[in-house]
């Protein structure tokens, strides 16, 4: 009995670590496709912009919310460390740090994958399994460059974008809780911020957030464009985009921040 | 000309098609029969290459299908009208633009003509209150009519039809069936059906064949294959072997 268990453990295991492998060398084929298609007329740029504008939109709310949230948090949490050293001073430059270096850049990514990769893989899955792409294909038109190419770019280009803003409204909610325990003018605590953030905090973590919007739209477009099996694959991809774009975000993140580190070996 | 020389296709152990070959000649209406899951929508998508046949020859128009480049193939599928069981149209987009989307991105045409051929397709499919819809504002029957319009707007010389009938009342079945031979006559084109719609049939073929387990296993015209005395086809035909002319 207890064998038979474990035999079939291991069965199991053995099959979803080959999905695991199979799914990244997919990813690793699909993208370079990606960048083969991407530079070959015609462009959709109309396509882009719409996806931008309405990708855009629908993230926004979500982000501003958590962003805000965590700009006051995180602050609430630092003061009273930060006074027990006796270095309250150093509070908007931390916060201002934390927020520009890891929280918002990450966080708007997860944000973003949960909401926007879902709908990426859910919507190209429903086009596949209703023989949508196969009638684009038909009538003549490159399927991978309408939906795919046109969706990874837009995802890479919004995210920056979106990043700047929920970094700005966390900084607004890092004040709000700053002002009710201190009293601090708006102009001080920016001027305090903007001292201690250098070029080497603030140009890396938001230029990450463009390889964290290529891999949401990767992932969605991958898993959608490829799905099978009806309703249950259009679910399927639907739900394995945001684990596994939110994996990969985690992942490229660790990466990243040491590469930083290594470019600007003075931010420590 | 559409000629199909020993097709083969597996899936994995399973052999759908196995050494098919048939010949359309221009202006033709073939009917392809079969039971479910006997590879007659893989034939079809064979021959457009939206599935790649594991061995074979397909000519289209003199072309060799299968060794075609990917601009090439583009090229012959401009010619090539295809209507999809479920019609398949882009939801994102309402008819004007699902209409719109195979002539603004194969050919070089003003604001007017689209305008002009758009109107034309909707007229002879007689939806053009449809116009500004979106698809799932539409019935079962108005998506397959706006998916039989997107297929001609191109004025195909070839046009396949994978199941057209399926999923329909029996009147919208025939309507549609209708549909298919007036379009088929006004724009002068080959067609491929496949079905298993005897009465989709009768009005529409010239020539029918019967698939079973990736062999074309009878051919000839509806009302050979329906009167015949084999014991499959009476099977398949049902009572219309019993009242070969009851339907249609």
């Amino acid at each position: 009995m207890l064998i038979s268990r474990i035999d079939s453990f291991v069965a199991i295991s053995q099959l979803r670590l080959q999905n695991f492998f199979e799914t990244l060398a997919g990813l690793f084929l699909f993208s370079v496709r990606f960048l083969k298609e991407v530079f070959v007329p015609p462009y959709e740029m109309e396509e882009v912009r719409k996806h931008m504008v309405e990708l855009g939109m629908k993230t926004l709310p979500i982000v501003g919310v958590t962003g805000f949230i965590i700009g006051l948090v995180i602050t609430m949490q630092m003061q009273p460390v930060l006074q027990r050293f006796g270095a309250e001073s150093f509070l908007p430059g931390s916060v201002g740090i934390s927020i520009v270096r890891e929280l918002g850049p990450v966080i708007t990514a997860l944000i973003f994958a949960g909401r926007v990769s879902s709908g990426i893989g859910a919507e190209l899955g429903s086009m596949r399994v209703t023989e949508q792409i196969d009638a684009m294909e038909v009538s003549g038109v490159n399927p991978f460059r309408f939906l795919v190419v046109t969706r990874i770019f837009a995802t890479t280009l919004i995210l920056p974008l979106l990043t700047v803003y929920v970094i700005f409204i966390s900084l607004i909610g890092s004040y709000i809780a700053v002002v009710l325990v201190q009293n601090m003018t708006w102009e001080y605590y920016v001027g305090r911020v903007i001292f201690a953030i250098e070029f080497g905090d603030a140009v890396p973590g938001v230029s990450k957030t463009i390889v964290f919007g290529y891999l949401v739209g990767l992932v969605g477009s991958y898993l959608g464009f490829n799905a099978k099996n009806g309703t249950e694959g259009v679910g399927r991809a639907s739900t394995t985009s945001v684990v596994i774009s939110s994996l990969l975000i985690l992942v490229f993140d660790m990466i990243l921040v040491k590469l930083t580190l290594w470019l600007w070996p003075t931010v420590k | 000309m559409v000629e199909i020389k020993k097709i083969h296709k597996s899936f994995e152990e399973m052999i759908v098609l196995d050494g098919v070959s048939l010949q359309v000649e221009n202006g033709q209406n073939l009917v392809v029969f079969g039971k479910s899951g006997t590879g007659k929508s893989v034939l079809l998508k064979c021959l457009i290459r939206l599935m790649e046949p594991d061995s074979g020859e397909i000519f289209i128009e003199g072309q060799d299908v299968l060794s075609l480049d990917h601009k090439s193939l583009n090229e012959l599928r401009k010619d090539i009208g295809f209507l999809f069981q479920s019609a398949a149209l882009y939801d994102s987009m309402n008819v004007r633009e699902n209409l719109e989307f195979p002539l603004i991105r194969n050919f070089d045409l003003d604001q007017k003509e689209l305008d002009k051929r758009v109107n034309r397709v909707l007229e002879a499919v007689s939806l053009e209150e449809a116009i500004d819809k979106m698809p799932s504002d539409l019935s079962g029957g108005m998506r397959k009519r706006i998916g039989l319009a997107r297929s001609i707007i191109t004025r195909p010389k070839l046009m396949l039809y994978d199941e057209p009938t399926t999923g329909l009342d029996p009147i919208t079945a025939k309507e549609i069936s209708s549909l298919i031979l007036e379009l088929q006559k006004a724009f002068n084109m080959t067609s491929i059906v496949v079905t298993h719609d005897v009465l989709c049939a009768k009005i529409i073929a010239d020539y029918a064949i019967v698939l079973n387990e990736g062999h074309i296993i009878h051919e000839g015209t509806i009302d050979e294959l329906v009167s015949s005395k084999d014991e499959f086809l009476k099977n398949f035909f049902g009572d219309e072997v019993v009242n070969p002319n009851g339907r249609g």
